[in-house]
């Protein structure tokens, strides 16, 4: 009985494992057709045309690359906040990812009341949300208390060309928020920390190589793969917060009279291409250090 | 002459250097200074948070104050609970993050199965495009399914942020999908073959194998995708605007939404809009989450280091 079934499945092994596979990740992949394709080509089609929304249509009239020239040369704010939103990710990354690999090699630590800072130091993967950080934000605490408004920094910063006033300005009003961006990166650093096989630090030590010197040699090269993924991972969510401003922009101008869905969607393209000129930069930057 | 044991030079060295077993008084003095100064970065503001919110009209305009208020003031969340209409906006943020989480964490778990347990072809295509989903901003797929909800009268529906979680496209579903993936992938293949020769279908061998060894995995991804779908306000405002009015959306028209119930010009000026009331209203908005997370902090920190996530 067994074998007549065997014989009379034509299916060859591999396809019928080919097949399996696809029937668990087909509903993914039905949803990124629905969900992420159309919608990214929609909204590209909405961009080379002036989109008027009626209550019963959409009403499309092609105007090739106009929202995309207006929005490049002629809106005196987009160019602006594109341009300071890459100075802010540039700077937040490497202190969020700093800040993450010293707060996970310290958890990696031995000592008591580990559990109490653990708990701690994860806080921010809870409550960094939007509305809650532009509160604070608000109410000064983001900041290192009063040293942005002491006189000597003030006076030095307007001795500065610009280009540089701006990142050091937004570095000592949002400090603190900074850091709180770090929660995740800070989990995935302690993941692959613990994954460092314990024997290699003890071989070196036998070699007689300082702590100092095993974190240079051992652990840092070990990291340089996850700190790839957390670069990414930094910029992505920096760039995706809902207080950033020019996702906030972007969302004025759609609902605005002299904006309008079609101009809206030519500056999300926009900002994603800049988005992937910073993660490509960062890509490159870090990539030749990685080993596998 | 012998001296006292406890002027003995090895001694005093491995107590302030440390020896090979344990770190030395002056390394754990550096390490506890440094946990206190990072942990103070994080609890400062919630502190700050906390103990303004606490503060009367009176305190917040005496210089005097600044960590202890002279009284147990109550007032300000009395206030903020009004505002933000909490029970009502409470029960929404639940709906709108338990449902879409719950079946993003399923759907996310199959797909992670079917890359992690199966050979076939256009698997590197697949793992590029899980990543694409996670670059792309919203803001370049949202207005078209704004438009097409709107068409079906989902707007202002909570079906609108379930159906595109149920098709794995949630919010940030790549992290989840590649957590599930790592998973997975350590599982051993011979419990498998094994189950597959006793005559289990594929199904069964997720359901009965692969699933209970991933337990942390879905403890995590659950807690990680319940938070995300709570905190997201830029998606919610979009599509729930008019029908449900979530916590964080309530809080981030909080003064709007306080000068309707006390409309400034015909309340005294104890009754103002102060920061002690907004801050009452950040601390309530997330005053469920930190209670999650307490309650849930060994389960959730014991997983992640199960799970070991990382995103390679």
């Amino acid at each position: 009985m067994k074998k007549t079934r065997l014989s009379r499945h034509e299916i060859k092994p591999a396809t019928r494992e080919a097949l399996q596979g696809l029937a668990f990740v087909f509903l993914w992949l039905l949803g990124f057709a629905l969900f992420t394709l159309l919608p990214l080509v929609q909204t590209f089609l909405y961009s080379l045309n002036q989109v008027t929304v009626t209550a019963e249509e959409i009403q499309l009239v092609p105007v090739q690359w106009a929202n995309y020239a207006r929005a490049l040369f002629t809106d005196p704010t987009f160019v602006d906040l594109l341009i300071e939103y890459a100075i802010e990710t540039l700077v937040s990354v490497p202190i969020v990812l700093i800040f993450a690999l010293i707060i996970a090699l310290f958890l990696n630590l031995r000592f008591r009341l580990k559990g109490v800072f653990r708990t701690i130091f994860f806080l921010p993967v809870i409550i960094t949300s939007g509305p809650v950080i532009r509160e604070l934000v608000e109410q000064g605490v983001a900041s290192v208390p009063q040293l942005a408004n002491l006189t000597l920094i003030t006076q030095f910063l307007t001795q500065l060309p610009s280009y540089l006033r701006a990142p050091i300005q937004y570095l000592l009003t949002s400090f603190i928020i900074i850091f709180w961006f770090s929660g995740v990166q800070v989990l995935i650093y302690l993941a692959s920390l613990q994954k460092i096989d314990p024997s290699v630090y003890e071989a070196a030590s036998i070699d007689g190589a300082s702590g100092w010197v095993s974190f240079w040699k051992i652990t840092l090269p070990a990291l340089s793969g996850t700190t790839l993924v957390n670069a990414i991972y930094t910029i992505v969510t920096l760039s995706h917060f809902s207080e950033n401003k020019v996702i906030k922009y972007i969302y004025s101008q759609t609902y605005a009279v002299q904006g309008g869905i079609g101009y809206a969607s030519a500056m999300s393209f926009i900002y994603f291409a800049v988005l992937l000129l910073l993660i490509g930069g960062i890509y490159l930057l870090i990539a030749p250090q990685t080993r596998k | 002459m012998q001296r006292p044991k406890w002027l003995d030079q090895d001694r005093i060295k491995s107590f302030f250097l440390g020896t090979r077993t344990r770190y030395g008084a002056i390394f754990t003095t550096v390490i506890y200074t440094v946990l206190i100064v990072i942990a103070f970065v994080y609890l400062y503001p919630l502190l700050y948070m906390f103990i303004t919110s606490m503060k009367s009209p009176e305190d917040l305009l005496n210089p005097m104050v600044q960590w202890v208020p002279t009284t147990v003031y109550l007032e300000n969340y009395r206030k903020a609970f009004r505002v933000l209409d909490y029970l009502r906006t409470f029960l929404a943020s639940l709906q709108t993050s338990l449902l879409p989480s719950l079946l993003q964490v399923i759907v996310c778990s199959l797909t992670g199965y079917g890359l992690a347990r199966y050979r076939f072809r256009g698997k590197q295509l697949l793992f590029l495009l899980l990543v694409a989903t996670f670059i792309i901003p919203a803001q370049t797929t949202v207005i078209p399914q704004m438009l097409t909800y709107k068409r079906y009268g989902l707007l202002g529906n909570v079906l609108s942020l379930i159906i595109p979680a149920a098709l794995g496209q949630g919010f940030r579903s790549a992290i989840f999908v590649l957590i599930f993936y790592q998973s997975f992938l350590s599982l051993p293949k011979v419990l498998e073959e094994s189950a597959r020769l006793d005559g289990a279908s594929e199904w069964r061998i997720f359901y009965n194998i692969a699933l209970p060894n991933a337990i942390p995995a879905y403890v995590v991804s659950l807690i990680f995708s319940m938070v995300w779908y709570w905190n997201e306000t830029y998606l919610t405002v979009i599509f729930l605007e008019g029908g449900i009015q979530t916590l964080p959306m309530q809080l981030s028209k909080f003064v709007q939404a306080y000068e309707n119930l006390y409309p400034p010009g015909t309340v005294n000026i104890f009754d103002r809009l102060n920061e002690a009331v907004k801050l009452s209203g950040t601390f309530l908005n997330i005053l469920p989450l930190l209670v999650m997370y307490f309650v849930l902090q060994r389960w959730f920190v014991e997983s992640v280091e199960r799970t070991g996530i990382t995103g390679e």
